[in-house]
């Protein structure tokens, strides 16, 4: 039986100060980290046991082992159980471990409001308009990574991720894309293309994330007990804005997963060359191009994730209980329907369609071009995070946009970490005993009780620490030193 | 039959179904609504567009 798939999100945010383009994007994400006014704890995260470096197909080698300054400075966790901080000079949102894929939309979005709140008072204090962006391109060839998480088991061998990940991820871009305006990185001219990240990718498989990047992506780092699992780090995937699309995309990457550890998949449907096929569906709005197959033949990602669809409807049916998994085939089946005969239908779903209905709207009625700064302000101004900015907003506000969560509900989720994983444990500490943190990492809190050495929890297993295990042991205990007590000193 | 198949043959019944006239009103309707949207959004666009694309640039990340 396949592991739980514990999942979530990692976001960096696009940052821009009004008025002021010399701005050093360090100094401006740091002031925005540093001015998220809800309850969290500034602390140092414990580098040490972090090991981005180590390559899952074995190599080994610990290249980027050392602490990265910038992130260092400022680094905070939330009362939700997420992460804040400044990576790579920009604000980055890391959402909490989640127990199914409905949970980890949520806690992806509640990143937004945290990031708006952030931003809002960042321009409150420095007299500078700050603004938060998410998205993954500036549209000049520069992008930064919207990753997403799944839990793995150590036994599932990364020979078959890659086998049969690849074709996946690079077919799921029709209903993963957030839209894009032209091209970047000498990838075709093309005036709209379905995603924002697909002309960045040069490698099949490798452990880069910040140039050459991989379809897979090999950082062997599980946050957990190495023994016993993998983490598998997507980093080809768009932010996304609708809630329905961050659950689909999560939900089916989840879903293809868990078949592929309990060996479900008949066939990997080798791409010939996927990453020119990266480029390719991205920038073939009538998803009816073939795509050359390794074995001969050709298929369209359409027909690719069609058979997928097939064969995960006939596991969930047969190995899944939880009716979360029935939401997400039947959401995926609607999608793949709707892209194969009307995908403008979607554009109350996928974010590329909903900006492309935008910008379709602006060029009729305005008869300006692909090239017009107008069109590409707008193509930005959809990822905004202001809600009275942000163009994804105001058609949500509109009712354009189709919603799985109330604002009532993302609001909590900034506050209340997810009950069924060890982020609960996490984040009830924030809550209860902010002044006895010193340093986190997803796997282990580390306390100062008064005592001559500091006393760290280890939380090696990704499901404990949840509310039903730790919520009395803390309701009980009345600080920190009491806490270490009651785990066993 | 595969969920493809089944997908495609439930599609093609309803759009026989569907009467023309509904979908025209459909797609006027559609367009009424792309209309305003647009009009509101017009309120809130980027004042200097151009100097707003000029600006947004990012240092690259993951």
């Amino acid at each position: 039986m396949a592991l739980h798939k514990v999942l979530g999100t990692e976001t960096e945010y696009g940052i821009v100060v009004r008025g002021d383009p010399a701005y050093n994007p360090a100094v401006a994400s740091t002031l925005v980290v540093n001015s998220y006014p809800g309850t969290r704890v500034k602390l140092q995260w414990s580098f040490e046991e972090e090991s981005p470096g180590r390559d899952a197909r074995g190599h080994g080698h610990d290249a980027y082992g050392s602490p990265d300054p910038e992130s260092a400075v400022v680094n905070s966790v939330l009362a939700n159980g997420a992460r804040l901080y400044v990576d790579h000079a920009h604000p980055e949102y890391s959402a909490p471990e989640c127990y199914d894929p409905l949970e980890a939309a949520l806690y992806d979005k509640a990143g937004e409001w945290v990031m708006r709140k952030a931003a809002s008072v960042a321009t409150e204090v420095s007299g500078r308009h700050v603004s938060l962006y998410k998205n993954n391109s500036d549209g000049k060839g520069n992008s930064y990574g919207a990753h997403e998480n799944y839990l793995l088991s150590r036994e599932t061998p990364f020979t078959d991720v890659i086998r049969f990940a690849t074709t996946f991820l690079v077919t799921r871009q029709i209903f993963t894309g957030s839209g894009k305006i032209g091209r970047e990185n000498d990838r075709p001219e093309v005036d709209y293309q379905i995603t924002q990240r697909a002309d960045f990718f040069e490698e099949e498989v490798g452990l880069e994330t910040t140039l050459k990047r991989p379809i897979i992506n090999t950082r062997d780092e599980p946050h957990g007990d190495p023994s016993r699992y993998r983490r598998l780090h997507v980093i080809m995937g768009d932010a996304n804005l609708s809630e329905v699309q961050i659950f689909l995309k999560m939900g089916t990457t989840a879903l293809m997963l868990a078949a592929l550890e309990d060996r479900a998949l008949p066939d990997p449907l080798d791409l010939f060359d996927p990453v020119e096929a990266c480029w390719q569906v991205s920038h073939d709005l009538s998803m009816k191009r073939p795509l050359e197959l390794d074995g001969g033949g050709t298929a369209t990602a359409l027909e690719l994730q069609w058979r997928y669809h097939e064969w995960l409807s006939k596991y969930a049916e047969k190995e899944l209980d939880d009716p979360v998994w029935k939401q997400v085939l039947d959401e995926w089946q609607r999608t793949l329907e709707l892209l194969e005969t009307e995908p403008t239908r979607l554009a109350d779903t996928l974010d590329w369609v909903a900006k492309m209905r935008l910008l379709d709207g602006y060029r009729d009625r305005d008869g300006i071009d692909w090239t017009d700064s107008k069109l590409r302000a707008l193509a930005h101004q959809y990822h905004d995070v202001d809600p009275d900015k942000g163009l994804y907003y105001r058609m949500a506000a509109r009712g354009s946009m189709r919603r799985l969560f109330t604002d009532e509900q993302i609001e909590s989720a900034t506050v209340e970490p997810p009950t069924r994983t060890r982020a609960y444990f996490r984040g009830r500490c924030v809550t209860e005993y902010p002044g006895a943190l010193v340093a986190a990492n997803w796997d282990s809190l580390v306390f100062d009780v008064g005592e001559a050495t500091l006393k760290r929890v280890p939380m090696m297993e990704p499901l404990k620490g949840d509310a039903a295990r730790v919520a009395a042991l803390i309701d009980e205990a009345e600080d920190a030193a009491a806490l270490i007590e009651r785990l066993g000193g | 039959m595969s969920d493809r198949e089944r997908a495609q043959s439930r599609r093609r019944e309803e759009s026989d179904a569907a009467e023309e006239t509904t979908q025209r009103t459909e797609s006027e309707a559609d367009l009424e609504e792309l209309d305003e949207l647009l009009d509101e959004i017009d309120e809130v666009l980027e004042e200097n567009a151009e100097e707003f694309v000029k600006n947004y640039v990012q240092k690259g990340g993951q």
